[in-house]
Protein backbone atom coordinates (compact mmCIF):
# COMPACT_ATOMS: atom_id res chain seq x y z
CA UNK A 1 0.00 0.00 0.00
CA UNK A 2 1.51 3.25 -0.99
CA UNK A 3 0.12 5.98 1.78
CA UNK A 4 2.15 8.56 -0.56
CA UNK A 5 0.85 7.77 -4.02
CA UNK A 6 -2.88 7.36 -1.97
CA UNK A 7 -2.46 10.92 -0.23
CA UNK A 8 -1.28 12.51 -3.65
CA UNK A 9 -4.64 11.35 -5.41
CA UNK A 10 -6.81 12.46 -2.14
CA UNK A 11 -5.61 15.65 -2.14
CA UNK A 12 -5.69 16.36 -6.33
CA UNK A 13 -9.35 15.13 -5.51
CA UNK A 14 -10.19 17.29 -3.44
CA UNK A 15 -9.08 20.66 -5.13
CA UNK A 16 -10.61 19.48 -8.06
CA UNK A 17 -13.87 19.33 -6.08
CA UNK A 18 -13.49 22.21 -3.80
CA UNK A 19 -16.97 23.70 -3.93
CA UNK A 20 -18.87 20.67 -3.02
CA UNK A 21 -16.83 19.69 -0.62
CA UNK A 22 -16.79 22.58 1.47
CA UNK A 23 -20.80 22.51 0.62
CA UNK A 24 -20.55 18.90 2.47
CA UNK A 25 -18.90 20.05 5.50
CA UNK A 26 -20.42 23.08 6.15
CA UNK A 27 -23.79 20.92 6.27
CA UNK A 28 -22.03 18.23 7.90
CA UNK A 29 -20.65 20.86 10.26
CA UNK A 30 -24.46 22.19 11.10
CA UNK A 31 -26.32 19.42 11.15
CA UNK A 32 -23.53 17.58 13.49
CA UNK A 33 -24.03 21.12 15.87
CA UNK A 34 -27.78 20.46 15.51
CA UNK A 35 -28.02 16.94 16.82
CA UNK A 36 -25.11 17.79 19.48
CA UNK A 37 -27.25 20.58 20.91
CA UNK A 38 -30.22 18.48 21.27
CA UNK A 39 -28.33 16.23 23.07
CA UNK A 40 -27.07 18.94 25.61
CA UNK A 41 -30.31 19.50 26.02
CA UNK A 42 -31.45 16.41 27.19
CA UNK A 43 -28.13 16.24 29.74
CA UNK A 44 -29.09 19.30 30.96
CA UNK A 45 -32.46 17.68 31.70
CA UNK A 46 -31.05 15.08 33.48
CA UNK A 47 -28.07 16.42 35.25
CA UNK A 48 -31.40 19.31 36.53
CA UNK A 49 -33.21 16.46 37.43
CA UNK A 50 -31.28 14.45 39.40
CA UNK A 51 -29.49 17.27 41.58
CA UNK A 52 -32.95 18.68 42.46
CA UNK A 53 -34.12 15.32 43.59
CA UNK A 54 -32.33 15.56 47.03
CA UNK A 55 -32.98 19.15 47.76
CA UNK A 56 -35.98 21.59 48.75
CA UNK A 57 -38.98 20.63 47.63
CA UNK A 58 -41.53 22.69 49.31
CA UNK A 59 -41.54 26.08 49.89
CA UNK A 60 -44.26 28.05 52.04
CA UNK A 61 -43.86 31.59 51.42
CA UNK A 62 -45.11 33.61 54.50
CA UNK A 63 -46.91 37.18 54.25
CA UNK A 64 -44.92 40.40 53.59
CA UNK A 65 -46.20 43.77 54.66
CA UNK A 66 -47.45 44.70 50.96
CA UNK A 67 -48.11 41.08 50.09
CA UNK A 68 -51.47 41.04 47.70
CA UNK A 69 -52.35 37.21 48.62
CA UNK A 70 -55.78 36.55 49.56
CA UNK A 71 -54.44 35.13 52.94
CA UNK A 72 -52.77 37.83 53.83
CA UNK A 73 -55.53 41.36 54.05
CA UNK A 74 -54.99 41.79 57.29
CA UNK A 75 -51.73 43.46 55.79
CA UNK A 76 -48.73 43.69 57.84
CA UNK A 77 -46.77 40.84 57.16
CA UNK A 78 -47.13 37.58 58.87
CA UNK A 79 -46.04 37.48 62.95
CA UNK A 80 -44.37 35.73 65.14
CA UNK A 81 -46.91 33.76 66.60
CA UNK A 82 -48.03 32.33 63.04
CA UNK A 83 -44.43 31.50 62.25
CA UNK A 84 -44.36 29.34 65.25
CA UNK A 85 -47.83 28.09 64.95
CA UNK A 86 -46.43 27.39 61.31
CA UNK A 87 -43.67 25.78 62.43
CA UNK A 88 -45.41 23.25 65.17
CA UNK A 89 -47.85 22.53 62.39
CA UNK A 90 -45.28 21.44 60.48
CA UNK A 91 -43.21 19.32 62.80
CA UNK A 92 -46.39 17.45 63.49
CA UNK A 93 -46.40 16.15 59.88
CA UNK A 94 -43.98 13.20 60.37
CA UNK A 95 -42.85 12.63 56.81
CA UNK A 96 -40.96 15.74 56.35
CA UNK A 97 -36.72 15.12 55.97
CA UNK A 98 -36.24 18.57 57.28
CA UNK A 99 -37.33 21.73 57.52
CA UNK A 100 -35.41 25.52 57.47
CA UNK A 101 -36.73 28.59 58.21
CA UNK A 102 -35.23 31.21 55.56
CA UNK A 103 -35.94 34.86 57.12
CA UNK A 104 -36.68 37.71 55.30
CA UNK A 105 -33.22 39.11 55.34
CA UNK A 106 -31.66 36.06 54.23
CA UNK A 107 -34.04 35.31 51.13
CA UNK A 108 -33.46 39.11 49.93
CA UNK A 109 -29.68 38.40 50.33
CA UNK A 110 -30.33 35.26 48.59
CA UNK A 111 -32.34 37.23 45.75
CA UNK A 112 -29.81 39.67 44.85
CA UNK A 113 -27.73 36.69 44.54
CA UNK A 114 -29.28 34.60 42.36
CA UNK A 115 -30.21 37.78 40.00
CA UNK A 116 -26.75 39.47 39.91
CA UNK A 117 -27.62 38.92 36.13
CA UNK A 118 -30.41 41.16 36.07
CA UNK A 119 -30.12 45.06 37.33
CA UNK A 120 -33.46 46.16 36.70
CA UNK A 121 -35.05 43.57 38.56
CA UNK A 122 -33.07 43.87 41.27
CA UNK A 123 -33.30 47.55 40.99
CA UNK A 124 -37.27 47.46 41.54
CA UNK A 125 -37.78 44.91 44.05
CA UNK A 126 -37.81 47.01 47.86
CA UNK A 127 -36.21 44.53 50.70
CA UNK A 128 -39.77 44.25 52.09
CA UNK A 129 -40.99 42.68 48.84
CA UNK A 130 -38.71 39.61 49.34
CA UNK A 131 -41.32 37.11 51.76
CA UNK A 132 -39.69 34.79 54.61
CA UNK A 133 -40.32 30.95 54.01
CA UNK A 134 -40.20 27.85 55.14
CA UNK A 135 -37.86 25.59 52.91
CA UNK A 136 -38.97 22.17 53.44
CA UNK A 137 -37.59 18.97 52.27
CA UNK A 138 -40.05 15.81 51.96
CA UNK A 139 -40.04 12.11 52.13
CA UNK A 140 -42.15 11.28 49.45
CA UNK A 141 -42.78 14.21 47.05
CA UNK A 142 -45.85 13.20 45.36
CA UNK A 143 -48.26 12.46 48.05
CA UNK A 144 -47.09 14.34 51.04
CA UNK A 145 -46.14 17.85 48.72
CA UNK A 146 -50.22 17.84 48.52
CA UNK A 147 -50.90 17.01 51.98
CA UNK A 148 -49.22 19.80 53.11
CA UNK A 149 -49.78 22.11 51.03
CA UNK A 150 -53.59 21.76 51.86
CA UNK A 151 -52.93 21.77 54.74
CA UNK A 152 -50.43 25.28 54.68
CA UNK A 153 -52.67 26.56 52.21
CA UNK A 154 -54.90 29.09 53.74
CA UNK A 155 -53.21 29.25 57.29
CA UNK A 156 -52.72 32.30 59.18
CA UNK A 157 -49.51 34.44 57.86
CA UNK A 158 -49.10 31.71 54.84
CA UNK A 159 -49.01 33.63 51.56
CA UNK A 160 -48.58 30.99 49.05
CA UNK A 161 -47.40 27.57 49.30
CA UNK A 162 -44.95 26.60 46.05
CA UNK A 163 -44.02 23.52 45.05
CA UNK A 164 -40.84 23.57 43.37
CA UNK A 165 -41.41 20.85 41.10
CA UNK A 166 -43.81 22.84 39.47
CA UNK A 167 -41.52 25.27 38.88
CA UNK A 168 -38.80 22.76 37.68
CA UNK A 169 -41.47 21.77 35.84
CA UNK A 170 -41.84 24.28 33.39
CA UNK A 171 -37.54 24.43 32.65
CA UNK A 172 -38.21 21.07 31.79
CA UNK A 173 -40.59 21.71 29.40
CA UNK A 174 -38.84 24.39 27.68
CA UNK A 175 -35.63 22.38 27.22
CA UNK A 176 -37.36 19.40 26.33
CA UNK A 177 -39.62 21.60 23.63
CA UNK A 178 -36.66 22.79 22.25
CA UNK A 179 -35.06 19.30 22.18
CA UNK A 180 -37.40 18.33 20.37
CA UNK A 181 -37.37 21.02 17.87
CA UNK A 182 -33.60 20.57 17.27
CA UNK A 183 -33.60 16.95 16.94
CA UNK A 184 -36.35 17.23 14.45
CA UNK A 185 -33.99 19.85 12.21
CA UNK A 186 -31.12 17.70 12.60
CA UNK A 187 -32.80 14.97 11.04
CA UNK A 188 -33.61 16.44 8.23
CA UNK A 189 -30.29 18.16 7.48
CA UNK A 190 -28.46 14.81 8.31
CA UNK A 191 -30.62 13.24 5.44
CA UNK A 192 -29.13 16.51 3.27
CA UNK A 193 -25.90 15.50 4.32
CA UNK A 194 -26.83 11.98 4.08
CA UNK A 195 -27.92 13.03 -0.38
CA UNK A 196 -24.48 15.36 -0.27
CA UNK A 197 -22.22 13.41 0.70
CA UNK A 198 -23.64 10.99 -2.16
CA UNK A 199 -23.54 13.12 -4.63
CA UNK A 200 -20.18 15.04 -3.85
CA UNK A 201 -18.34 10.93 -3.98
CA UNK A 202 -20.48 10.48 -7.25
CA UNK A 203 -19.05 13.88 -8.89
CA UNK A 204 -15.61 13.07 -7.80
CA UNK A 205 -15.82 10.06 -9.45
CA UNK A 206 -17.22 10.90 -12.13
CA UNK A 207 -14.25 14.11 -12.48
CA UNK A 208 -11.61 11.37 -12.02
CA UNK A 209 -13.31 9.04 -14.78
CA UNK A 210 -9.85 9.23 -16.77
CA UNK A 211 -7.51 8.59 -14.32
CA UNK A 212 -9.97 5.47 -13.03
CA UNK A 213 -10.51 3.64 -15.58
CA UNK A 214 -6.82 3.87 -16.63
CA UNK A 215 -5.87 2.63 -13.05
CA UNK A 216 -8.68 -0.22 -13.43
CA UNK A 217 -7.06 -1.23 -17.13
CA UNK A 218 -3.50 -1.45 -15.78
CA UNK A 219 -4.67 -4.12 -12.70
CA UNK A 220 -5.42 -1.72 -9.51
CA UNK A 221 -7.10 -3.68 -7.11
CA UNK A 222 -10.64 -2.40 -6.93
CA UNK A 223 -9.67 -1.26 -3.69
CA UNK A 224 -6.74 0.89 -4.39
CA UNK A 225 -9.07 2.50 -6.82
CA UNK A 226 -11.64 3.24 -4.12
CA UNK A 227 -9.94 4.00 -1.18
CA UNK A 228 -8.72 7.96 -2.28
CA UNK A 229 -12.61 8.53 -3.15
CA UNK A 230 -13.30 6.96 0.66
CA UNK A 231 -11.08 9.13 2.36
CA UNK A 232 -12.29 12.31 0.42
CA UNK A 233 -15.48 11.56 2.06
CA UNK A 234 -13.96 10.99 5.64
CA UNK A 235 -11.74 13.76 5.41
CA UNK A 236 -14.85 16.09 4.51
CA UNK A 237 -16.49 14.42 7.78
CA UNK A 238 -14.05 15.14 9.89
CA UNK A 239 -13.35 18.79 9.03
CA UNK A 240 -17.21 19.32 9.38
CA UNK A 241 -17.10 17.44 12.91
CA UNK A 242 -14.00 19.50 13.82
CA UNK A 243 -16.36 22.91 12.82
CA UNK A 244 -19.32 21.27 14.95
CA UNK A 245 -16.89 20.71 18.00
CA UNK A 246 -16.46 24.63 17.90
CA UNK A 247 -20.19 25.34 17.44
CA UNK A 248 -20.89 23.11 19.99
CA UNK A 249 -18.33 24.43 22.48
CA UNK A 250 -19.74 27.75 21.49
CA UNK A 251 -23.80 26.36 22.46
CA UNK A 252 -22.63 25.29 25.68
CA UNK A 253 -20.58 28.34 26.97
CA UNK A 254 -23.04 30.96 25.53
CA UNK A 255 -26.35 29.38 25.49
CA UNK A 256 -26.74 27.51 28.03
CA UNK A 257 -24.97 29.73 30.66
CA UNK A 258 -27.74 32.58 29.43
CA UNK A 259 -30.26 30.10 30.10
CA UNK A 260 -29.05 30.09 33.66
CA UNK A 261 -29.52 33.15 34.52
CA UNK A 262 -33.14 33.33 33.21
CA UNK A 263 -33.84 30.16 34.95
CA UNK A 264 -31.09 29.81 37.95
CA UNK A 265 -32.52 26.56 38.80
CA UNK A 266 -30.75 24.59 36.02
CA UNK A 267 -27.35 22.88 37.02
CA UNK A 268 -24.57 23.50 34.82
CA UNK A 269 -23.09 20.58 32.30
CA UNK A 270 -19.61 19.65 33.02
CA UNK A 271 -16.97 19.21 30.36
CA UNK A 272 -16.91 15.62 30.57
CA UNK A 273 -20.63 16.09 29.54
CA UNK A 274 -19.79 18.09 26.68
CA UNK A 275 -16.52 15.52 26.03
CA UNK A 276 -19.44 12.74 25.53
CA UNK A 277 -21.61 14.84 23.10
CA UNK A 278 -18.62 15.58 21.20
CA UNK A 279 -17.44 12.18 20.94
CA UNK A 280 -20.66 11.09 19.67
CA UNK A 281 -20.87 13.19 16.73
CA UNK A 282 -18.11 12.23 15.89
CA UNK A 283 -19.33 8.72 15.72
CA UNK A 284 -21.93 9.75 14.37
CA UNK A 285 -20.45 11.97 11.38
CA UNK A 286 -17.71 9.10 10.54
CA UNK A 287 -20.26 6.23 10.43
CA UNK A 288 -22.51 8.84 8.00
CA UNK A 289 -19.63 9.56 5.62
CA UNK A 290 -17.91 6.15 5.51
CA UNK A 291 -21.04 4.53 4.82
CA UNK A 292 -22.50 6.34 2.33
CA UNK A 293 -19.18 6.68 0.70
CA UNK A 294 -18.33 3.19 0.44
CA UNK A 295 -22.32 2.91 -1.03
CA UNK A 296 -22.45 5.87 -3.57
CA UNK A 297 -19.13 4.06 -4.54
CA UNK A 298 -20.36 0.56 -4.95
CA UNK A 299 -23.07 1.95 -7.14
CA UNK A 300 -21.13 4.48 -9.10
CA UNK A 301 -17.78 3.32 -9.61
CA UNK A 302 -18.21 0.17 -11.76
CA UNK A 303 -15.53 -2.72 -10.97
CA UNK B 1 -1.25 -17.71 -23.97
CA UNK B 2 -4.66 -17.02 -25.33
CA UNK B 3 -7.13 -19.75 -26.00
CA UNK B 4 -10.47 -19.59 -27.84
CA UNK B 5 -12.59 -21.84 -27.47
CA UNK B 6 -15.58 -21.71 -29.22
CA UNK B 7 -16.28 -18.37 -28.48
CA UNK B 8 -20.01 -16.66 -28.86
CA UNK B 9 -20.40 -12.94 -27.36
CA UNK B 10 -23.95 -10.89 -28.29
CA UNK B 11 -24.55 -8.17 -26.61
CA UNK B 12 -27.70 -7.09 -25.07
CA UNK B 13 -30.31 -5.63 -27.37
CA UNK B 14 -28.25 -6.74 -30.15
CA UNK B 15 -29.65 -9.55 -32.79
CA UNK B 16 -26.23 -10.50 -34.38
CA UNK B 17 -23.65 -11.99 -32.27
CA UNK B 18 -19.98 -9.79 -31.96
CA UNK B 19 -18.29 -12.54 -32.06
CA UNK B 20 -19.55 -16.19 -33.24
CA UNK B 21 -18.28 -19.65 -32.50
CA UNK B 22 -14.43 -18.41 -32.53
CA UNK B 23 -11.93 -20.75 -31.70
CA UNK B 24 -8.08 -19.89 -32.19
CA UNK B 25 -4.81 -20.63 -30.15
CA UNK B 26 -2.36 -17.29 -30.16
CA UNK B 27 0.52 -18.78 -28.59
CA UNK B 28 3.36 -17.58 -26.62
CA UNK B 29 5.77 -14.96 -28.28
CA UNK B 30 3.61 -14.71 -31.52
CA UNK B 31 2.58 -11.39 -33.46
CA UNK B 32 -0.95 -11.84 -34.84
CA UNK B 33 -3.04 -9.32 -36.47
CA UNK B 34 -6.22 -8.92 -36.22
CA UNK B 35 -8.11 -7.36 -39.23
CA UNK B 36 -12.06 -7.16 -40.65
CA UNK B 37 -14.20 -4.35 -41.35
CA UNK B 38 -15.86 -2.14 -38.47
CA UNK B 39 -18.17 -4.13 -36.53
CA UNK B 40 -16.60 -7.88 -37.13
CA UNK B 41 -15.57 -7.89 -33.51
CA UNK B 42 -11.83 -7.28 -33.28
CA UNK B 43 -12.46 -4.88 -30.22
CA UNK B 44 -14.66 -7.54 -28.64
CA UNK B 45 -12.25 -10.07 -29.00
CA UNK B 46 -9.62 -7.91 -26.88
CA UNK B 47 -12.52 -7.57 -24.24
CA UNK B 48 -12.96 -10.61 -24.14
CA UNK B 49 -8.96 -11.23 -23.47
CA UNK B 50 -9.04 -8.63 -20.61
CA UNK B 51 -12.59 -10.06 -19.24
CA UNK B 52 -13.74 -6.82 -19.77
CA UNK B 53 -16.70 -8.77 -21.40
CA UNK B 54 -17.77 -11.95 -20.50
CA UNK B 55 -18.75 -14.22 -23.36
CA UNK B 56 -22.34 -15.44 -23.73
CA UNK B 57 -21.34 -19.09 -24.76
CA UNK B 58 -17.19 -21.09 -25.11
CA UNK B 59 -14.35 -21.19 -22.84
CA UNK B 60 -11.43 -18.62 -22.98
CA UNK B 61 -7.89 -19.27 -21.36
CA UNK B 62 -5.70 -16.49 -21.06
CA UNK B 63 -1.81 -17.77 -19.80
CA UNK B 64 -3.52 -21.07 -19.11
CA UNK B 65 -5.79 -19.37 -16.56
CA UNK B 66 -10.03 -20.34 -17.99
CA UNK B 67 -11.06 -16.78 -17.27
CA UNK B 68 -14.57 -18.02 -16.46
CA UNK B 69 -13.40 -19.23 -13.04
CA UNK B 70 -11.83 -16.38 -12.34
CA UNK B 71 -13.38 -14.47 -9.44
CA UNK B 72 -13.54 -10.81 -9.67
CA UNK B 73 -10.96 -9.89 -7.15
CA UNK B 74 -8.41 -11.63 -9.18
CA UNK B 75 -8.94 -9.92 -12.33
CA UNK B 76 -7.02 -6.93 -11.76
CA UNK B 77 -3.57 -9.37 -11.45
CA UNK B 78 -4.59 -10.58 -14.80
CA UNK B 79 -4.85 -7.39 -16.12
CA UNK B 80 -1.19 -6.37 -14.56
CA UNK B 81 0.20 -9.17 -17.05
CA UNK B 82 -1.63 -8.21 -19.78
CA UNK B 83 -0.78 -4.28 -21.44
CA UNK B 84 -2.78 -1.96 -23.30
CA UNK B 85 -3.03 0.56 -26.45
CA UNK B 86 -5.51 2.53 -27.73
CA UNK B 87 -6.51 4.40 -30.66
CA UNK B 88 -6.89 7.41 -28.64
CA UNK B 89 -4.07 6.92 -26.60
CA UNK B 90 -5.61 7.70 -23.34
CA UNK B 91 -2.87 9.29 -21.57
CA UNK B 92 -3.80 11.30 -18.49
CA UNK B 93 -3.53 15.35 -19.30
CA UNK B 94 -1.99 16.49 -16.21
CA UNK B 95 1.20 14.30 -16.05
CA UNK B 96 4.35 14.47 -17.95
CA UNK B 97 5.80 11.45 -19.97
CA UNK B 98 7.59 10.20 -17.16
CA UNK B 99 4.37 10.44 -14.17
CA UNK B 100 1.81 9.08 -17.09
CA UNK B 101 3.99 5.68 -17.70
CA UNK B 102 4.63 5.76 -13.58
CA UNK B 103 1.50 5.91 -12.95
CA UNK B 104 1.19 2.40 -13.90
CA UNK B 105 3.41 1.04 -11.58
CA UNK B 106 2.71 3.50 -8.59
CA UNK B 107 -1.54 2.18 -9.05
CA UNK B 108 -0.23 -1.58 -8.76
CA UNK B 109 2.07 -0.45 -5.40
CA UNK B 110 5.86 -0.94 -7.10
CA UNK B 111 8.34 0.75 -4.72
CA UNK B 112 9.39 4.28 -5.54
CA UNK B 113 12.59 2.53 -6.31
CA UNK B 114 12.08 0.36 -8.55
CA UNK B 115 9.74 2.76 -10.82
CA UNK B 116 12.67 4.62 -10.87
CA UNK B 117 15.07 2.46 -12.47
CA UNK B 118 11.95 0.91 -14.81
CA UNK B 119 10.61 4.06 -16.46
CA UNK B 120 13.73 5.32 -17.64
CA UNK B 121 14.73 1.87 -19.11
CA UNK B 122 11.46 1.79 -21.10
CA UNK B 123 11.01 5.48 -22.57
CA UNK B 124 14.77 4.33 -24.18
CA UNK B 125 12.69 1.61 -25.70
CA UNK B 126 10.37 3.94 -27.43
CA UNK B 127 12.67 5.87 -28.64
CA UNK B 128 11.35 8.98 -26.42
CA UNK B 129 14.67 9.91 -24.43
CA UNK B 130 14.81 13.51 -23.51
CA UNK B 131 11.22 14.12 -23.57
CA UNK B 132 10.34 13.13 -19.76
CA UNK B 133 9.14 16.37 -18.73
CA UNK B 134 7.04 16.56 -21.95
CA UNK B 135 3.20 17.01 -21.37
CA UNK B 136 0.98 14.72 -23.40
CA UNK B 137 -0.10 18.32 -25.37
CA UNK B 138 3.33 19.27 -26.47
CA UNK B 139 4.12 15.61 -28.05
CA UNK B 140 2.79 14.49 -31.70
CA UNK B 141 0.66 12.24 -31.95
CA UNK B 142 2.99 9.12 -32.68
CA UNK B 143 5.30 10.56 -29.55
CA UNK B 144 1.88 10.66 -27.41
CA UNK B 145 1.38 6.91 -28.71
CA UNK B 146 5.20 5.70 -27.97
CA UNK B 147 4.51 7.09 -24.65
CA UNK B 148 0.80 4.63 -24.47
CA UNK B 149 3.38 1.47 -25.39
CA UNK B 150 5.81 2.32 -22.60
CA UNK B 151 2.96 2.36 -19.92
CA UNK B 152 1.60 -0.93 -21.63
CA UNK B 153 4.98 -2.44 -21.90
CA UNK B 154 6.45 -1.04 -18.68
CA UNK B 155 5.59 -3.86 -16.26
CA UNK B 156 6.99 -6.47 -19.26
CA UNK B 157 3.16 -8.02 -19.09
CA UNK B 158 3.10 -11.32 -20.75
CA UNK B 159 1.13 -10.22 -23.75
CA UNK B 160 0.46 -6.84 -25.42
CA UNK B 161 -2.91 -5.90 -26.77
CA UNK B 162 -3.10 -3.06 -29.42
CA UNK B 163 -7.10 -2.00 -30.71
CA UNK B 164 -6.18 0.46 -33.62
CA UNK B 165 -2.96 1.74 -32.56
CA UNK B 166 -2.08 3.65 -35.53
CA UNK B 167 -5.34 4.67 -36.74
CA UNK B 168 -4.79 8.35 -35.20
CA UNK B 169 -1.32 8.63 -37.14
CA UNK B 170 -0.04 9.14 -40.62
CA UNK B 171 1.56 6.17 -42.62
CA UNK B 172 5.04 7.51 -42.08
CA UNK B 173 5.00 7.73 -38.13
CA UNK B 174 3.08 4.51 -38.45
CA UNK B 175 5.95 2.57 -39.32
CA UNK B 176 7.87 3.95 -36.28
CA UNK B 177 5.49 2.55 -33.82
CA UNK B 178 5.51 -0.98 -35.86
CA UNK B 179 9.09 -0.81 -35.32
CA UNK B 180 8.66 -0.38 -31.32
CA UNK B 181 5.88 -2.94 -31.40
CA UNK B 182 8.21 -5.61 -33.08
CA UNK B 183 10.96 -4.72 -30.47
CA UNK B 184 8.92 -5.46 -28.14
CA UNK B 185 7.62 -8.99 -29.40
CA UNK B 186 11.02 -9.57 -29.58
CA UNK B 187 11.80 -9.53 -26.01
CA UNK B 188 9.62 -12.28 -25.69
CA UNK B 189 5.79 -10.67 -25.72
CA UNK B 190 2.83 -11.74 -27.22
CA UNK B 191 1.48 -8.92 -29.22
CA UNK B 192 -1.99 -9.25 -30.97
CA UNK B 193 -3.17 -5.99 -32.83
CA UNK B 194 -6.18 -4.83 -34.04
CA UNK B 195 -5.77 -2.80 -37.57
CA UNK B 196 -7.80 -1.34 -40.51
CA UNK B 197 -3.88 -0.49 -41.61
CA UNK B 198 -3.39 -2.46 -44.93
CA UNK B 199 0.17 -1.42 -45.25
CA UNK B 200 1.29 -1.98 -42.22
CA UNK B 201 0.09 -5.66 -42.29
CA UNK B 202 1.38 -6.38 -45.99
CA UNK B 203 4.54 -5.00 -44.54
CA UNK B 204 5.17 -7.16 -41.79
CA UNK B 205 4.12 -10.34 -43.10
CA UNK B 206 3.16 -11.68 -39.76
CA UNK B 207 0.00 -14.24 -38.80
CA UNK B 208 -3.02 -12.34 -40.29
CA UNK B 209 -6.66 -13.43 -38.53
CA UNK B 210 -9.53 -12.00 -40.38
CA UNK B 211 -12.79 -11.50 -38.90
CA UNK B 212 -16.53 -11.01 -41.00
CA UNK B 213 -19.53 -10.50 -39.04
CA UNK B 214 -18.14 -11.94 -35.91
CA UNK B 215 -16.37 -15.20 -37.15
CA UNK B 216 -12.80 -16.23 -38.24
CA UNK B 217 -12.98 -16.44 -41.77
CA UNK B 218 -8.96 -16.67 -42.65
CA UNK B 219 -6.08 -17.51 -40.27
CA UNK B 220 -2.69 -16.84 -42.03
CA UNK B 221 0.93 -17.22 -40.75
CA UNK B 222 3.13 -14.48 -42.75
CA UNK B 223 -0.34 -12.88 -44.15
CA UNK B 224 -1.47 -9.92 -46.05
CA UNK B 225 -4.51 -7.46 -45.38
CA UNK B 226 -6.62 -8.30 -48.20
CA UNK B 227 -6.98 -12.30 -49.60
CA UNK B 228 -4.65 -13.67 -51.51
CA UNK B 229 -5.71 -14.71 -54.22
Amino acid sequence: MRFQFVFSEVWIGLRRNLTMTVALIVVVAISLSLLGTGLLFVKQVDNTRSYWQSRVQLSVYLCTPSDVAANCERNGGVTPSEVAAIKSELLATHDTLSIQYVTADAAYKQFRQEFANNEPIVRYTARNQIPPSFEIRLKNTQADAAQVTEVMDGAPGVSQVVNDASILDQFYRLLDGARNAVVVIAIFLLVAAILLVANTIRLSAFNRRRETSIMRLVGASNFYVQLPFLVEGMIAGLFGWLVATGLLIGVKSVLLSSLQSIFPYGVSLSTADLVEVIIVAMITGLLICGSTSFLTLRRYLRV
Amino acid sequence: MIHFDNVTKTYANQSRPALENVSLDVEKGEFVFLVGPSGSGKSTFLRLVLKEERPTSGRIHVAGKDLARLTNWKVPHLRRRIGCVFQDFRLLPNKNVYQNIAFALEVIGKPRRFIRKVVPEVIDLVGLEGKRERMPDELSGGEQQRVAMARAFVNRPMILLADEPTGNIDPATSIGIMKVLDRINRTGTTVVMATHDAAIVDSMRKRVIELEYGKVVRDQSRGVYGQAY
